[in-house]
């Protein structure tokens, strides 16, 4: 299931970015490792637990801004689902949003 | 045969073989190095140093018991520093609130935390000592800290028909992430075999039931299991390829491809006091001997799974073969896999709580 547009995710505990200094970049993770290219790095640094689903959204449509911009939604919605699906991400909803 | 190194991802740091535990399936060798033998902190720390600038990504804080050590929270940040990703494999009996949040504080990014059982008294005989209460303890101490926390649960015929009360325990935990690994059979777990080898219906139950909980709470809490490897139709590949991705460290620095290496008669290995970790993992004879594929004879040599699976395992090509350059006998696509067929034949012959009415266990001791 998609996240929610006004969610803000961030990398759950134990999960993080390898050092900037040592390529190719990796987001660590128990017992797994997953190596970022553009995009990818370009997301999970990102979720930082301040940027919503829809800011990133448009922060690499902008980035991307040759590519069809659906596309690029449903790449980045499709990438957070399968970090979810990994337990690297935790989805934070504003207090207000959250009690509706 | 021309072959490219591989780089090595995580290096597995055996600090030391002293534990409070004395688990009938330990994978340290029977032969134990003693505390006198242990590397100092800055050998390790140099040696931490040297498997990043290799590649490595992960160092496995384990022993024995790692929190044995009392530079543990000195290696952590050295490793932390080096910018490995740290991870703790740990029975948790040494630890205390205090000393957790050193550790976190210095870098430690997950905790793996054992278990024997979901129940006192049977994790008790595993264990040879009493352990569950405190493993509770670490599990609340954890929740304040931002880390990642992975319940270990050892399955085998004494305790795999109270697999439920494991899960259970591991969902009630707020643990992110639970493994449940089928005893593998080496070392001390090689010795008491027999009383720990399940049955086909255990096996194909367990299987299921992990299946059924990992798709249950996909997203919420990893599951993660190994199957046992006698039951299966073709070898796993041990430690992905011998050379290929992983390397331990004993206590006292030798540098082994896997965890049992040991066993494999004229098998060198070099110690990380003497030379680089980096010209050990390249070149030394332990790491060449296996690698890729020159080695391999029929009918690993033709096959398609070759790539797959790297021959099985060597230690159990050696342990069960008699030769550690075979085929792994647990492949059926070998003859000696007869030999695994008898085995398993035997453990089917008796039903679990028969062979657990007068165990005999052989547990690990302390290291001298």
């Amino acid at each position: 299931m998609n996240p929610e547009m006004h969610a803000r995710p961030r990398l759950a505990a134990g999960c993080r970015l390898s050092e900037p200094n040592r390529a190719p970049r990796m987001l660590q993770m128990p017992e797994r490792a997953l190596r970022l290219n553009g995009p990818s790095l370009e997301i999970v640094e990102r979720c930082d637990g301040k940027h919503t689903v829809r800011q990133i959204i448009s922060e690499l449509q902008k980035i991307y801004s040759k590519a069809e911009p659906e596309r690029v939604e449903k790449d980045i919605l499709g990438y957070l689902v399968l970090l979810q699906e990994q337990r690297a991400l935790d989805f934070a909803l504003d207090d207000a949003v959250a009690q509706k | 045969m021309t072959s490219t190194i591989p780089t090595p991802l995580a290096l597995i740091a055996e600090l030391t073989h002293r534990c409070p535990l004395h688990c009938v399936y330990c994978s340290n060798p029977l032969e134990m190095q003693s505390r006198g033998l242990e590397l100092s902190t800055d050998d390790w720390s140099r040696v931490l140093r040297e498997a990043a600038e290799a590649g490595v990504l992960q160092v496995d804080f384990t022993g024995g018991e790692p929190l044995a050590r009392p530079d543990l929270v000195e290696l952590v940040r050295s490793a932390r520093a080096a910018g490995l990703y740290v991870n703790l494999i740990t029975s948790g009996l040494p630890l205390d609130e205090a000393r957790l949040a050193e550790l976190v504080n210095a870098g430690l990014d997950h905790l793996q935390l054992s278990f024997q059982g979901a129940q006192d008294d049977a994790a008790a005989e595993i264990a040879g000592t009493r352990a569950l209460e405190q493993k509770l303890k670490v599990v609340k101490w954890v929740q304040a800290h931002r880390i990642a926390l992975t319940l270990n649960f050892v399955i085998h015929r004494q305790n795999l028909d109270r697999l439920e009360e494991m899960i259970a325990l591991g969902e009630a935990s707020g643990a992110g992430r639970m493994e449940f690994a089928h005893v593998q059979y080496y070392g001390w777990a090689f010795a008491n075999r027999k009383l720990l080898l399940p049955t086909r219906d255990q096996v194909d139950r367990s299987i299921r039931l992990l299946q059924q909980t990992e798709a249950r709470l996909r997203g919420k809490v990893r599951v993660e299991y190994v199957t046992p490897d006698y039951y299966a139709k073709y070898p796993k590949a041990c430690m992905g390829g011998w050379g290929r991705k992983l390397m331990l460290i004993t206590p006292s620095g030798d540098v082994l491809p896997c965890h049992a290496a040991q066993v494999i008669p004229g098998l060198r290995f070099e110690n990380v006091k003497n030379r680089a970790l980096q010209e050990i993992w390249n070149s030394s004879e332990a790491f060449q001997k296996f690698r890729g594929e020159a080695w391999m004879s029929e009918p690993c040599r033709s096959c398609d799974r070759r790539a797959l699976d790297f021959g099985g395992c060597r230690c159990q090509a050696f342990l069960l073969g008699g030769d550690a350059a075979v085929t792994d006998p647990v492949c059926t696509l070998t003859p000696q896999r007869q030999i695994v067929e008898e085995i398993i034949a035997a453990a089917n012959t008796a039903r679990p709580e028969e062979t657990a009415a007068n165990p005999a266990w052989l547990y690990r001791p302390n290291p001298a």
